[in-house]
Formats: C-alpha cells, structure tokens, sequence
C-alpha cells in the first residue's frame, strides 16, 4: 500500500464521503446512528483529506483519469499545490462542521436525517471533486452536483414559503454563473474541442479572446462567491439554511469559486492584462463595501454573517485584482505578496466564518430566536459558545492576534507597494483603494462588535433566554477545533505561508518562502524586517500578560470593602434590559452617515399616536437598479409570447405550416 | 420526351399521381369511415408503388418496406381506426373549419409550390422515381392542410397518417427509401402514436362528451 498516491487516498476520501451519505439512507430515521456515527466518520474523512492534501503540498503534481462518464470522455483528475491548499481547507474545516452537525441535527426539522445526511455528504464530495478536477467536464460535472445538493441543503426546512423563495434564488444564479463558467471553459479551448485543462493551457488565445474567457469566469465564479451584483442569493439562503449549512456554504463553498478564480486567470490563461486586475479590484471594493455597510445594518444574527462573508469575498477579490495588476507588470515578488494575502484570507475567513456560524447554530437551538433584537447576555448562559464565539470575533474584524489580522495586514502591505507600479494611473488610484480596505475593515469591526455585544453582552432582552442552555459536547468539540485553527492561523503565521507557498509559486513562479525561512516561526515579515514586520507571539503574550495582570491587581490590591449604592444613575431608578442599546441603535449612526448606500423604509412615531411604534426596513439597492427590471422585462416578454398560444389546435397546427412553407419557400439552394 | 421514361417509371408516376388524387379525396371527405377506406387506398397505392421500385431496381430492402406499407397502413391502422368511430360512435360527418372548395382550392396552390420547390432538388437525384418527388411533397402538405382545417380529433389523426405515407413516398422517390432500422422505427412510432391517440380519444369524450378538439381550446394557461 505504499504506492498510494496522495490523489488516490483524496479519491478514495471521496468515495468514502458518498458512501457514508449512502449508509445515511439505510436508515433514514434512526437520528441517533446518523448523527452520532455517520458525521463523525464523516469528520474523521475531512481529517485524513486535510493531513493528505497538507502533506502533498510543495510536492509534484499528480494526475489521475477516471474512467467514468460519457464514453470516450473519462474524467481527468490532477492534484497540484493550488489544489492542495483549498483540500486543506475542505478537510481541516468540514472537520468542525462535522463534528458540530454531530450534535446539531435532531429529530424532526424538517428533511429526515438519512436525507440530509447523504446531501451534506455528497456536497462534502462533489467539493473535493471540483477542486481536483481536470478538464471541464469534470469540473461542471461536480460543481453543479455541489450546487445541486447544496440546493437541496438549502430548503431542508422547505416548508416555509421563504425558504423554498432563497432556494430557488440560490439555484437562480448558481444556473446563471454556471453558464457563464462553461462558456469561459468553450472559449479557453479556442475552438480546439479539447476539454481538459491541459488542452486549455496550451492554447495561446489572443488578448480579446482571453479577456472574454476572464470576462466570463469572473461573472461565473463571481455569482457563486457572492461578488456583487450578484450576490443577492447569499443573505437569503444563508438564513434559510441550516447552521452547519450556512457554515459550509460560506465557509468553504464560497472558497471553491476563488480557486475556479485563481484556476482560470493564473493557470489556465497565459496572458494577464493589466486592467483584468482592475476590474477585479473594483468589484472586489464595490462588494467589500457594500458587504460591510449591510452586515452593520441587520437585525437577522445570520443575515449579518452573510452580509459579512460577501464582505470578504471582496476583500479577497481585491487581493485577486491586485495579484493581477502586480503580475501583468512582472513584479512578481509582490504579486507573490498579494496571492499570499489571498489564500491566506481564505483559510482564515474559512475557519472564523464557519465558527461564526456555528455558534449562531448553538444560539438559535438554545433560543429559537435569530433576531439580534430578542437576544442578548447569553455569556451567562452559554459561556462555552460565547468565548468560543469571541475567537471567531475577533478574527473577523481583523484584530491581532487572531488569524483576520495576518491576511488583511498582509493585503496592506501589498498595497503600500501599488506607487511603484510603472502605469502614469494605477500608482495614483490604488493607494487610494487601500484607504476604502481600511475602512471595510474597521467597519467589519463595527459588525462584529454589534454581533457580539447584542447577542452575547448585556442583560437579557427576553425573559425566555434565561432557559438558554449551553451547546453540547459534540457542537463544543466542533467549534473548539475551529477555534484552534483560528487561533494557529493566527500565531503561526509564518508556518503557514511556508506551505502554502508552493501553491504561490506554482502560480506566479515567486513566492516568500525563501525570506521567511531565515527569520523563524515567530516574525512574519513578507518583504524585509527592516519595512514591516509583526510578531503574533508578542501580540499575544502582551494580552494575556496584560489581562492578568489586571486580574491579579483587582484580586490583590482592591481593598475588599464593597458598597452596594446607587451609583450616579441619571434619574433612571430602574435600568431593566430594555434600557441598553438595542441592535437597530448601535448601527443606526452607520445608516444616517451612509444613507444613500441604503434603500430604507422607515416609520418614526409620533407625539399622537396611541401605541407608538418605530420600525426601519433596509432593503437592497440592487433588487430595484437590476432585479426587479429584468424580472419585469421577462414578464412583459412572457405575456406578448402568451398571445400565440391561443389554445385551438388548429392554430398551432397553423403555425408549423406555416413555418414549413416560409422555409421551403426561403430556403432554396 | 414522354418515350425517354421507362414503363416501370412511368407506372410509379401513374401510382403517384393516384395517391395525390386520394389525397385531394380526402381533403373533400366529409364522412369519417369513408375518410378512413381512402386512406387505407392510398396506403394499398404506396404499397404499390413501392413494389414497383423494388423490382425495378432489385433493391431488396423495398419489399420489406412495401409489406410493412401493406401490413400496417392497409390493414392494421385502418382496422384500429375502423373499431375506434365504432366505439366512439362518431360516424356523421365531418365539420371542417373552412368550407371544402376553399380547401381545395389552398390545395392547389400548395401543390403548385411543393412541385416548385421540389424541382431543383429531384435534379440531384438518381433515382427513377425523382419525378414524384413533388408529388410527394404535395402529398405531405395536403395532409398538413386536413389536419389544419378538420374540427373531429380522429380526422387529425388520418391527416397525421397520410402526412406519414408522404413523407415514405419522399424517401423512396428521392433516395430508394431510408435505412431498414429508420422505417421499422417510423413503423413502430406510427403503430404506437394512434394506439396512444386512441386512448386519448376515449379521455377527451369522457371529458368533454365529445370529439371536437374546440373543447380543448379552455386547456390553454391564462
């Protein structure tokens, strides 16, 4: 067994995940034997893929064909470093998600347990499949199996008439962006009729055509990412879903759109264009911005998530765009910088946001409540979930010493070297981008703080709460392992872009593994120690130190003597739970500064009214400026096309006649 | 001119002109049984024809066609139709949308059109049956016609079979008929689209108390 390739072992990992989606429907009701066997084993899968793709990094690539599918037509499988990284972040995170979904799934809610069991599963397959695959047919063949079942992960409560709405949308524009995916594919092969990927990076195409091909795959991969504008599916079906759902999907679903990213404009095309970058980086700032402002501005614990990852799914398209500008100009030690800063982003918003996720899984099944309004002091209650809750925090709104802050500090820095570009525009206009990355992440900041504070701080807000009880032992295992990895990607910094190094290289023929192999585990600093360097372990021992510190002061000096009194309580005897901030309140400065980005529907009270009420509404610009037009233009389409069908058969018998003669009469030779 | 053209060609000319005749015959039919004799007619024709062409030319695979003609369109269809008006009951006349003179008179000018368009095509063409391939298109288009102005379901069906042994009369003036498993698998389509027609008829007057396909103009979506 010692000639099993590591492509061999991800294989058989594949395999392995269908068949214990299989075993789910033996027994399709039996909850305790799927949940407490079949997610587990699952787990345990996640692990092996996550160690094999972790080993096989900065190794050769590998190529397998399947011979499945059509005739003649066989599967091409290759696993290559790009592959490898996002396998690493399939298996290591599908681990806490599985773990977590261990203790998640009860009885009764909606689709039977078995079901659900082989659609996770089979996600869980057909994304391992995507990124492995190695021709086109491949690679449609498993993304629409990943949209397809995650489709159906999406409606497991479809009972509810909103959520089979978010599911359609959700399947909507998976359809849209996978047209637009395949015709990127068609027009990669130039025409030569060969699929595979290899076909395709021989094929010299010229600048037009490549940057339809880029064109194409940015609105493709765009639309499952979440890229604006078409990232309307995610706020709907993130909420409709499942936790350990919302978790996947962001987490790691959302990151198999930027390898297809990465996979078509690095390895497949040849050419890169300077003004690619550019487009890429716009978008990326447009979705980063808006992502931001509407995750401050929800009131829905998940919906503010979703909003958050469409946030960084910006950010990283932006890192995208830079890498690109970077590259078309040869300067690849920082295009190296700017890929780092991508993938890094990845593995990092892909631990915090599935943690994140999670943890809202644990709140809503202790509560029953999503909305921010009708939360509030779960720490007392769940303290497990909310310390756990505050690692994924921290990480999200990018603070030292947690795994957001590297790939955002890394991202900056790239930017710092955007004035050497050699183009009269570019090296005025992107340092200006990075002002508008800095204020996406102090936002994100505000996000997060609004989504911890109101949820986890305070008193609370509902009587019901104080029945709220703490996650399990399965969901605790789960989000603690999430934690960890947060918390590794955050401390050990220079490790990780060691190994994912080779998946830069492969890229862009650079990366920064030499420098930081001089330095040392603790010091991260991608350019030289003299520019800019950050030493995570410093960060961390200097919380820590200051934190007990400042236990051991209030412990030892405080003189002891307590005095319950009214403190200076402004006039308010009572300060009840409905005195704090409520979660309309904290961002309602947000939403005066940045109206114009937001279409609200407000209705203040006034001095008559006899049950006074205040209500806001934010609604999606995009829905009025595109959705709701082209919905309106189709409907008025359909009616004029309804006129024919007349209902007589005699009519529509008509209609082929007379097709008949105009092309006899038309089409002579 | 007339004495360049062998007499074999000239009987499948003969059989073609018939079959046309049967298909204006039928376009002025008005009494379904007898519709349903005239197409049986024009299948024993096409029978004919073809059997001509296989001895003429010694291509086997004709007889074969020519018996799966004589089996299916003389005698199994017709039969089938025959039981379906018995048991549908609906032996009276057939209302057409249009009067019948227009029809014929829409038949005539299709006719002409399908031998104009037809012209250039039988001059690419080898066969000693080339001349009848206007006719054939001719034949088609009439059938197109009938299904068009016929108010009854089953006339529909007739027209939908008679377009069938157009189009069988195209294949073999053009090119000696189409590839064996083609045939046998226009034959079994046949067979089965007017077994499955017959069970919808049943349907429709279970539904509607009757065979006029106008009843069905409420199906539509609104």
């Amino acid at each position: 067994m010692t000639s099993l390739l590591p492509i061999d072992i991800l294989l058989i990992a594949a395999c392995a995940w269908l068949a214990v989606g299989l075993l789910g429907l033996v027994a399709p009701r039996n909850t305790r034997f799927i949940s407490k066997t079949l997610f587990p084993l699952g787990a345990a899968i996640g692990m092996v893929a996550g160690f094999v793709a972790l080993d096989s990094l900065g190794g050769p690539a590998q190529t397998a064909v399947l011979v499945i599918g059509l005739p003649d037509l066989p599967f091409h499988l290759r696993l290559d470093n790009l592959s490898a990284v996002f396998v690493l972040l399939l298996g290591f995170v599908s681990v806490g998600i599985s773990i977590f979904a261990a203790g998640y799934f009860r009885k009764g809610e909606g689709t039977a347990p078995g079901l659900l069991c082989l659609e996770y599963h089979v996600f869980l397959a057909s994304m391992l499949m995507v990124l492995l695959a190695d021709d086109a047919y491949a690679f449609m063949v498993a993304w629409e199996t990943m949209a397809l079942s995650s489709f159906f992960l999406v409606t497991t409560d479809h009972r509810h008439e909103e959520i089979r709405r978010a599911g359609f949308l959700y399947l909507l524009i998976a359809h849209v962006g996978a047209i637009a995916i395949l015709l990127s594919f068609g027009v990669m092969t130039g025409g030569a009729g060969d699929y595979s990927f290899a076909g395709m990076r021989a094929q010299e195409l010229s600048p037009f055509w490549a940057s339809v091909a880029f064109l194409l795959a940015l609105a493709g991969f765009g639309a499952k990412a979440g890229l604006v504008p078409l990232h309307v599916w995610l706020p709907e079906a993130h909420p409709a879903a499942p936790s350990p759902v919302s978790a996947m999907m962001s987490g790691v679903m959302l990151k198999t759109a930027i390898y297809g990213l990465l996979r078509v404009s690095f390895d497949l095309l040849h050419t890169t264009i300077w003004w690619w970058g550019v487009v890429a980086l716009t978008v990326g700032l447009i979705t980063a911005l808006f992502g931001v402002l509407y995750s401050t501005v929800q009131n829905d614990m998940k919906r503010l998530l979703a909003y958050s990852s469409i946030e960084n799914i910006g950010l990283i398209a932006v890192g995208i765009g830079l890498t690109l500008i970077f590259h078309a100009y040869r300067m690849e030690g920082l295009a190296a910088l700017a890929m780092t800063a991508v993938l890094y982003h990845c593995l990092a918003h892909s631990a915090f946001k599935s943690l994140l996720f999670l943890c809202t899984g644990s709140v809503l099944h202790a509560t029953k409540e999503r909305s921010l309004g009708k939360l509030g002091g779960l720490i007392h209650r769940m303290p497990w979930v909310a310390w756990l809750a505050l690692a994924g925090v921290i990480a999200s709104a990018g603070l030292p010493p947690l795994s957001g802050f590297v790939s955002e500090w890394l991202l900056l820095q790239s930017f710092l070297f955007s004035p050497g570009l050699p183009h009269p525009w570019l090296n005025m206009v992107v340092p200006v981008a990075a002002a508008l990355v800095v204020l996406v992440a102090a936002l994100a900041g505000f996000a997060m703080v609004k989504f911890y504070a109101i949820i986890f701080l305070g008193q609370m807000r509902e009587p019901g709460l104080k029945d709220a009880h703490d996650a399990g032992t399965w969901e605790k295992v789960g989000l603690a392992w999430l934690a960890l990895i947060t918390l590794l990607l955050g401390i050990l910094p220079s490790t990780v872009i060691s190994r994912i190094d080779a998946a830069t290289r492969q890229l862009l023929g650079a990366g920064l593994g030499d420098k930081l192999h001089e330095q040392g585990w603790w010091m991260l600093a991608p350019i030289s120690p003299e520019r800019a360097s950050y030493e995570p372990m410093i960060f961390l021992v200097t919380i820590a130190a200051t934190l007990l510190l400042g236990r051991w002061l209030v412990r030892h000096l405080y003189h002891g003597r307590v005095r319950r009194t009214a403190a200076w309580d402004c006039g308010y005897y009572f300060q009840g739970p409905r005195a704090q901030d409520t979660a309309e309140g904290f961002s309602q400065p947000i939403r005066r500064i940045f109206e114009p980005m937001f279409r609200m529907e407000r209705h203040f009270p006034t001095a008559r009214d006899a049950q006074p009420y205040y209500s806001v509404k934010v609604e999606d610009h995009f829905w009025h400026w595109l959705y709701l037009p082209v919905a309106n233009a189709v409907g008025r389409v359909s009616t004029l096309i309804v006129a024919l069908q007349g209902g007589r058969i005699a009519v529509y018998l008509m209609y082929s006649f007379i097709t008949l003669l105009v092309l006899l009469l038309v089409a002579r030779p | 001119m007339n004495s360049a053209i062998p007499f074999s060609a000239q009987l499948i000319n003969l059989f073609a002109a018939v079959i046309l005749l049967l298909a204006f015959a039928m376009l002025a039919q008005r009494r379904v049984l007898a519709l349903i004799n005239l197409f049986a007619l024009q299948g024993l024709t096409l029978c004919l024809a073809t059997l001509v062409a296989a001895v003429t030319t010694g291509q086997s695979h004709l007889y074969y066609s020519a018996g799966l003609t004589l089996t299916l369109k003389v005698l199994v269809l017709p039969w089938i139709l025959h039981r379906l008006v018995r048991k549908l009951n609906v032996k009276g006349e057939v209302e057409a949308l249009i009067n019948i003179p227009t029809t014929m008179l829409a038949g005539i000018v299709l006719v002409m059109i399908a031998f104009n368009v037809a012209l250039p095509i039988s001059e690419l063409s080898h066969t000693i049956t080339r001349g009848t391939l206007g006719i054939a298109l001719a034949v088609v288009m009439l059938a197109f016609l009938m299904m068009i102005t016929r108010q009854k379901a089953i006339t529909q069906v007739v027209g939908f079979l008679s377009m069938e042994n157009g189009l069988f009369l195209a294949a073999t003036s053009a090119t000696y008929g189409m590839p064996m498993v083609v045939e046998l698998g226009i034959a079994l389509d046949v067979l089965v689209g007017v077994i499955i027609l017959g069970v919808f008829f049943f349907q429709i007057r279970d539904q509607f108390d009757s065979l006029d396909i106008h009843h069905m103009e409420r199906l539509k979506d609104n």
